[in-house]
């Protein structure tokens, strides 16, 4: 460690070693949201080739997605500010808005589950749609259900924490990985609010 | 690793949802639906940047992750550049138009055809 020191110049090391967890995590999710965005590009060209695509506005409804979006930007806010108490040394505290960052991802999860249930009763299908061109089923479900994998690894990354964080393996000087686990979290958000943005608003 | 002044949260928290509404919102101002696209995509991008530079403090960390985090968004420019051959060539919609004017002339066609025959 303090040989690492010596031979590095602390000018030119681009994180401290106590980062390069952190820097894990920003490869992982820059290589990710080249597969979101992959998948939003390739959206995009379908339907901007498409002659039958649906309004989705029509077709999907927005009021829950609208509370989806808001929701998720409620849990970002309990993620920092569990982040903030623990970096405060409040254990409780940042058990606590994990705990209902959880809560949050869940009842997403739950509100995904019933707009799925609710299309595919409509006939909204992976592979047919009623409204106009098939290929927007395929998009729709390929694209949230991507979307909603990363919400459900999330939460079971997020019950990880909060289990080790019970075991104290938290504090002020090592919270590292709470901060890493943001990181994952934020970014699920950040990329709903295009999902958002792409699949139900324009 | 936090040596910076911690954000504004419920600030940033308030300016995410405000834009949210603003989006829903702007969908039913009845101007044209591109200038409609352009606010949404806008909107939507000044959120993205607020949760990265905020909430995973991309804002106050150094400049090697802002490069990292860069690197997808130039990427998929890229690749959208990249599509944009494939979009403003024949459509599948001016396709659609041909093969119904070729049926239409066909129709009219048709009487002639068995005219002159």
């Amino acid at each position: 460690m303090s040989q690492a020191t010596l031979v590095v110049d602390p000018a030119e090391s681009p994180l401290t070693p106590e980062s390069w967890g952190k820097l894990g995590m920003w490869v992982f999710l820059a290589g990710d949201a080249m597969s979101f965005g992959a998948l939003l590009a390739g959206y995009g060209a379908i339907r901007a080739g498409s002659v039958d695509w649906p309004v989705p506005a029509e077709v999907l409804g927005i009021s829950l997605t609208a509370f989806m979006t808001f929701l998720l930007i409620c849990t970002s806010l309990t993620m920092v500010k569990g982040l903030s108490a623990i970096k405060r040394g409040d254990q409780k505290g940042m058990i606590t808005f994990l705990g209902l960052t959880i809560l949050g991802g869940v009842i997403f999860l739950g509100c995904q589950a019933f707009e799925w249930t609710h299309l595919i009763h409509e006939g909204l299908k992976f592979t047919s749609n009623p409204y106009g061109n098939y290929l927007f089923g395929t998009t729709f479900f390929a694209i949230t259900g991507f979307h909603g994998a990363h919400v459900t690894a999330g939460v079971i990354y997020l019950t990880v924490v909060v289990i080790r964080g019970l075991r104290g393996k938290y504090s002020a000087e090592n919270c590292n990985g709470v901060e890493i686990l943001g990181l994952y979290w934020h970014f699920v958000d950040l990329v709903w609010i295009l999902v958002f943005t792409f699949l139900y608003l324009i | 690793m936090s040596d910076h002044k911690e954000p504004n949260y419920i600030g940033v928290f308030y300016l995410l949802a405000a834009l949210t509404a603003l989006e829903v919102g702007v969908i039913f101002v009845p101007i044209a639906k591109l200038i409609i696209a352009i606010a949404l995509i806008g909107m939507a991008l000044v959120k993205a940047a607020l949760v990265a530079l905020y909430f995973m403090h991309l804002k106050f960390e150094k400049r090697t992750l802002g490069i990292i985090a860069l690197t997808p968004l130039i990427l998929c420019t890229l690749l959208i550049v990249s599509l944009l051959p494939d979009l403003t060539g024949t459509t599948r919609e001016s396709k659609h138009k041909e093969t119904a004017q070729v049926e239409n002339v066909e129709q009219v066609a048709e009487p002639g055809d068995s005219a002159n025959e």
